[in-house]
């Protein structure tokens, strides 16, 4: 599955885009940021307040209980601030 | 026509707007909002006077967004054309950042639905700011008045 981080998550993870193998029992959203937090400090710190960190599943927003089993691409990044 | 793009390039606001109702007589409202960035001389401690902002957007995905809440807003209101171009790379104060065009029979829905477009613009197309000043660089921190904005117009049924 591939990940892509954007803005200050990717500043803190320190690579845009990675392809990861899930392990079993990451399920969701929520899973799969709290098993990415536990692989560095750099991940710890992208995702030290998981609740800041807003996610999308195949270039469409998603809720942290969102299934991602299929995704083909999962993002991170923080609240947007465009316009 | 509905269009949207992202660019890195200025815009012209101006003949945007009349893509939207050349050769055509049936337009009786045509909405342009244009977003620029802003000089705002923040005090030294917080990096002084805004120099540049540096727009980071992830491909795709920012089209895709934008297109699914013009699609919306076309549900909303009986639109006939829309154009929205956001920019992103480097910016600097006084240049465009964002386009938003609407163009109806009548000026209520023109209004409305160039108002809903940039709130659902500020808060759910992938776009984020970094603010580059004279002593400090960081990134923009989202705005609550902006989720509030967004968050007034009712889901449709």
């Amino acid at each position: 599955m591939k990940i892509r981080y954007f803005a200050w998550v990717r500043e803190r993870v320190g690579v845009e885009a990675e392809e990861i193998e899930l392990p079993a029992g990451v399920a969701t959203l929520a899973d799969l940021a709290a098993f990415l937090a536990r692989r560095g400090e750099n991940y710890a710190h992208a995702f030290e307040n998981p609740r800041v960190v807003r996610a999308a599943i195949d270039r469409v927003h998603a809720r942290p209980e969102a299934p991602i089993a299929g995704a083909r691409e999962i993002a991170f990044f923080p609240p947007m601030t465009g316009g | 026509m509905f269009t949207v793009r992202i660019q890195s390039a200025p815009f012209d606001a101006a003949c945007e707007a009349a893509a939207l109702s050349d050769g055509r007589q049936d337009v009786g409202a045509l909405v342009t909002f244009t977003g620029l960035c802003r000089a705002d001389d923040a005090a030294p401690e917080a990096g002084g006077r805004l120099v540049a902002l540096t727009l980071e957007h992830y491909p795709g995905m920012a089209e895709e967004e934008i297109a699914r809440h013009v699609e919306e807003a076309r549900r909303r209101w009986p639109l006939m054309g829309a154009t929205v171009i956001h920019r992103h790379g480097r910016i600097v104060p006084g240049e465009p950042i964002v386009l938003v065009v609407t163009a109806s029979a009548h000026r209520g829905a023109a209004f409305a639905a160039a108002e809903f477009l940039m709130d659902w613009l500020k808060t759910s197309a992938p776009f984020w700011k970094q603010e580059e000043r004279e002593a400090a660089t960081g990134w923009v921190d989202a705005k609550a008045a902006d989720d509030d904005a967004a968050g007034r117009w009712d889901p449709l049924p």
